[in-house]
């Protein structure tokens, strides 16, 4: 809780890029009182442009642009979320794993986490995806993307903890007569916090663009909404050659937005994080 | 000989693994599905025709070979070792009776082409430029250029070239909307600059997404080289500008650097999707898209291998330079 209020205190980006979230979270919560389902049709005039009455205009299906956006935000984030649990579950699990016991556990496991950083993710989700065509949910989206990502924060975890284990502070600790357990969770957990801030942030940015890619091939599942398979079907129905530019507008701008949000809250992390402007901080604090 | 064995030798060993877990997870992904490819193939086989029984047995024998599902779950997995050592993927069922590897053979030069050129440009820029606004972060033309790396670096870059597509082909019509090149592909000047006036834009959204990028990194790797004391040392001795940042600041961050050049020159293989779908670009990429969309799934599987073992090949070369560009790594 402080290391969010120091950031949201000390770093401009951060705080435009939470704000920029907050908002996406009120869209995500007004789905709840869309008037209309999901995926009813010809609930609405088709093809409308942005008016007072359809806020972004409706679309060819007569679907209404807006309430459409907050389900598909709603999902996509929905997904992402998923995917960065996994992925970072998995992550981090392993990371601890082999940065505490070490040894031929550590070798071998860094070998395999070497090998998944380098495996190509993207070929690998259409193969994926084009054998499991038609019957991929938004949830099993999630879940493979999660299983797809989580080499590299491994790593970073494992060389943040081997450099904790040498500092000062936890051969103090373990002369002190504290337990093994209780190193690990008080003394080395709020330094390890940040950095999983940052690598939620870069997870839900990895989580959404895979999405929106892997929709636009048509092999995500189209009959949910999200920001990917609503581009999909805009471009479907050729919003752009008929020039019915809104319908593409409103998930392209969803998506440019939210991705800013990440990036700058994920540029404040990372300014946050830099040790040298930590000293300057510390400094003018004291 | 301690260079062979304490060096060489547990790099290669890595790059067998990345390889073995790569074809691995190849081979388990389509059985661990629960759709049944053969089924499809079927399905999609017969929809527009009857059969005789005993034909559709026939063909259900001939593709349960083809996809080498024959035998126990072992047996399978030995066998599609064997196909991949000996570069024998199978047909393409898209355009049965072409060859996977002779269809990947002919496109893999456009992409190579289009994306190794790229590449290295925005490499250089990317790298040039980050590092000059991470050496003097204060001047206008720096903080110009970080204003709008920040503002394109976040754009998807699905959107980034549909944009430049609409906006270069569309509106203003200055380049040609789809192809590698026009005419028949030979050695004449004309085919060659046909070949350039195709290939610029999709070169040019690459290079747009991969200079912010690599401008990101350059500029934090670089401000933070300037701090350093030889840079401080350096300017205490008022050499000349140039001379620090070149031989000073670029030399140091030339490490991770090269480690991302040539991871990027080994995603070659992946082909670039996005761009040569956007700009129907007739490489390996566009041949993934169209394998995509017939389900042709030995090409599909073709292409994740070839770059599976593309990536892994680059970043063994790149693990095995490191002592060329830092003195510090002795072959340890």
């Amino acid at each position: 809780m402080t290391t969010l209020k120091d950031l949201f205190r000390f770093s401009p980006s951060f705080r435009i890029g939470a704000i920029i979230l907050i908002l996406v979270l009120v869209l995500i919560g007004l789905s709840f009182f869309s008037p209309y389902e999901p995926d009813a049709t010809r609930a609405v005039p088709r093809n409308k442009a942005p008016s007072a009455e359809f806020l972004l205009g409706t679309n060819s299906n007569g679907q209404d642009v807006f309430w459409m956006l907050t389900f598909a935000v709603r999902n996509s984030l929905v997904m992402a979320g998923l995917a960065v649990l996994i992925g970072r579950g998995i992550g981090v699990m392993l990371g601890m794993i082999s940065g505490y016991v070490g040894g031929t556990l550590d070798r071998v496991v860094s070998s395999i986490v070497d090998s998944f950083i380098v495996m190509p993710r993207l070929p690998l989700l259409i193969l994926i995806a084009s054998i499991m065509r038609g019957q991929m949910t938004m949830v099993m989206l999630g879940v493979m993307l999660g299983l797809l990502d989580w080499a590299y924060p491994s790593k970073r975890y494992r060389s943040q903890i081997l450099s904790l284990r040498e500092r000062e502070f936890t051969q103090t600790a373990v002369f002190a007569g504290m337990s093994t357990l209780k190193i690990v969770l008080k003394e080395h957990l709020p330094f390890l916090i940040p950095f999983l801030l940052a690598d939620i942030v870069s997870g839900f940015l990895f989580a959404i663009s895979f999405e929106v890619t892997l929709s636009i091939l048509g092999l995500s599942d189209l009959g949910t909404q999200s920001i990917g398979t609503m581009i999909y079907w805009g471009n479907y129905y050729n919003a752009l050659l008929s020039n019915r530019l809104w319908i593409l507008a409103a998930p392209i701008g969803a998506s440019i937005i939210i991705v800013i949000g990440f990036y700058l809250m994920s540029l404040g992390l990372s300014t946050f994080l830099d040790p040298r402007t930590r000293l300057e901080r510390l400094q003018v604090k004291g | 000989m301690t260079l062979l064995k304490e060096f060489i030798l547990p790099r290669l060993v890595q790059w067998f693994v990345v390889i073995f877990i790569g074809v691995t997870v190849t081979f388990l992904i389509p059985r661990l599905s629960p759709v049944n490819p053969i089924d499809q193939a079927m399905a999609r086989l017969s929809q527009f025709q009857t059969r005789e029984p005993e034909a559709t047995i026939a063909l259900r024998e001939s593709l349960q070979d083809l996809y080498g599902l024959n035998g126990n779950f072992f047996e399978q997995y030995v066998n599609f070792w064997k196909r991949v050592v000996r570069g024998d993927l199978g047909p393409s069922f898209s355009a049965f009776p072409a060859k996977v590897t002779d269809m990947i053979g002919t496109s893999i030069w456009w992409t190579v082409g289009l994306l190794s050129i790229s590449t290295l440009i925005a490499w250089l820029l990317g790298l040039v430029l980050g590092s000059f606004a991470g050496y003097s972060p204060n001047r206008w033309w720096s903080r110009l250029m970080d204003m709008s790396v920040i503002s394109i670096y976040p754009v998807p870059y699905y959107i980034l070239s549909f944009v430049l597509l609409m906006a270069l082909t569309y509106y203003i019509p200055l380049f040609p909307l789809v192809g590698g090149g026009k005419g028949v592909p030979r050695l004449t000047f004309d085919y060659l600059l046909s070949m350039l006036h195709h290939g610029f834009l999709p070169a040019l959204s690459i290079i747009i997404a991969a200079v912010s990028f690599r401008f990101i990194v350059s500029k934090a790797l670089s401000s933070q080289e300037s701090a350093s004391d030889s840079v401080q040392y350096a300017e205490m001795a008022a050499l000349p500008k140039r001379k620090i940042l070149f031989s000073y600041i670029i030399r140091n961050t030339m490490l991770p650097q090269v480690t991302d050049l040539g991871l990027s020159l080994g995603t070659i293989f992946e082909g670039a999707l996005i761009t040569e779908v956007v700009f129907g670009y007739p490489g390996v990429g566009y041949l993934l898209f169209n394998a995509v969309n017939s389900s042709d799934y030995n090409m599909i599987m073709g292409i994740t291998l070839l770059s599976i073992i593309g990536i892994a090949t680059a970043s063994l070369l790149v693990d095995l330079s490191y002592p060329l560009f830092d003195p510090r790594i002795r072959y340890r």
